[in-house]
């Protein structure tokens, strides 16, 4: 376990100075005009920026509002009967909740579960490990189809969150049997 | 399906943060010392107090929030679309392409082979593994805008879109580093030991999005056939 994380720290290290010294310098060899290329590519960047704005204040405003209302909590009520099934603790559904809409609000969730319950409770351990088994769904739906202007998304929250709940429960899953 | 989502999220907020409110001052918290009453009385304002009002400020903040974050995104954002520029004049992001086509063939079958979507998209999910966030989301980007150059319907998210979407919303990552971090303050006997279960989970997730997904895509292109014939 100590050498596969040292082994990919070192290549997330590495990771993008090589990607830069091998572009460039495979560019460079190609006799790419490598500077005029790179600011040809890279104005594009400012309207990539802009252009998810809209999208983003959309999906964080909705996102902000259920937060601050305390509607966690009542879905929390709601949905515990479900979750009590397959034995996962009540103290961990706000999390399992929180991880598909927001990742800071989920590593603060997180962070208040081990702090009260200890780090290496069973509480603790599934915690963190459902905040590495999911993405921001939410977030990424926003961004990325925002910065090509699809607004009709069909199924792919569905499909996301759907992909959330089973990485949530495996990890619940996994947690319980590990412990 | 988002606008039903996006819709009810706000509701439910304001509906139910108005419900926190009543119950709320029907049977106030009665602080029991004067001192109380007048530290109540002096700190907070009505914004503050209510549910009402804490929905409003988020989502105000919210709106700030989402300008600061896209902002923020385009100087890392103009780099990377400089690199992949450069890399693709040399013709490496359709070597990359190259490389990877037995795996995203199945995956992307109406991407065309040799076409600049595949080098972006593998490179994206590679910076993802890694836990490269800064280099993830300007490459995931770029490889949007590939995938809306083959899309017939600019406005509508297509099959390969949405695949993409899932594999990166269940992104595995071979080291969970804030999790990992945190862990470590709080003084866990063994931080890195949620490795291998994050790492089963992602997969697990991955799996799942990928079927459902392909399971969609399929509905999908019957119904349109039955529509057409």
């Amino acid at each position: 376990m100590e050498i596969f994380k040292t082994l990919i720290d070192w290549l997330s290290l590495l990771a993008i100075p090589v990607m830069i010294l091998v572009f460039i310098g495979y560019g460079y060899l190609k006799k790419v005009r490598v500077y005029e290329v790179f600011v040809e590519g890279a104005k594009e960047g400012f309207d990539v920026g802009v252009k998810i704005i809209p999208y983003l204040v959309a999906m964080l405003m909705a996102i902000g509002m259920f937060r601050a209302s305390g509607a966690l909590d009542f879905l929390t009520w709601a949905v515990s009967p479900i979750t009590n099934l397959i034995g996962m603790a009540p103290e961990l559904l706000p999390m399992a909740l929180m991880r598909p809409l927001s990742g800071s609000g989920s590593l603060g969730v997180m962070t208040e579960l081990m702090n009260t319950h200890g780090v290496d409770s069973l509480i603790g351990f599934t915690a963190s490990t459902m905040y590495g088994s999911t993405e921001t769904t939410f977030y990424v739906v926003a961004v990325y189809f925002g910065a090509v202007g699809i607004r009709k998304t069909r199924y792919a929250i569905t499909a996301g969150l759907m992909a959330d709940a089973a990485g949530l429960i495996t990890a619940v899953l996994i947690s319980q049997l590990m412990f | 399906m988002l606008n039903h989502i996006w819709f009810w999220m706000i509701i439910a907020s304001l509906f139910i943060a108005g419900i926190n409110d009543i119950r709320n001052s029907s049977n106030p918290v009665k602080p029991d010392t004067t001192e109380e009453v007048a530290k109540a009385e002096k700190k907070e304002s009505l914004n503050e107090k209510t549910y009402l009002g804490k929905v409003t400020s988020g989502a105000i903040n919210a709106a700030e929030l989402g300008v600061k974050i896209a902002i923020g995104l385009i100087g890392v954002m103009a780099m990377w679309l400089g690199i992949m520029k450069v890399a693709e004049e040399a013709g490496m992001i359709k070597k990359l392409g190259h490389l990877v086509r037995p795996i995203t063939k199945r995956l992307f079958p109406s991407i065309p082979e040799d076409h600049p979507a595949i080098g972006s998209m593998i490179m994206n999910i590679a910076a993802n593994m890694l836990g490269l966030s800064n280099a993830a989301t300007p490459l995931g980007l770029k490889a949007m805008e590939e995938l809306q150059k083959l899309n017939p319907e600019k406005d509508t998210a297509s099959n390969d879109m949405i695949t993409f979407l899932v594999i990166n919303t269940s992104a595995i990552t071979l080291i969970p580093a804030s999790a990992i971090a945190i862990r470590a303050s709080l003084g866990s006997a063994s931080p890195q030991a949620i490795i291998v279960p994050a790492i089963m989970s992602a997969t697990v997730a991955t799996i799942v999005g990928l079927i459902v997904v392909k399971t969609l895509h399929h509905f999908n292109a019957k119904k349109i056939e039955k529509k057409n014939s």
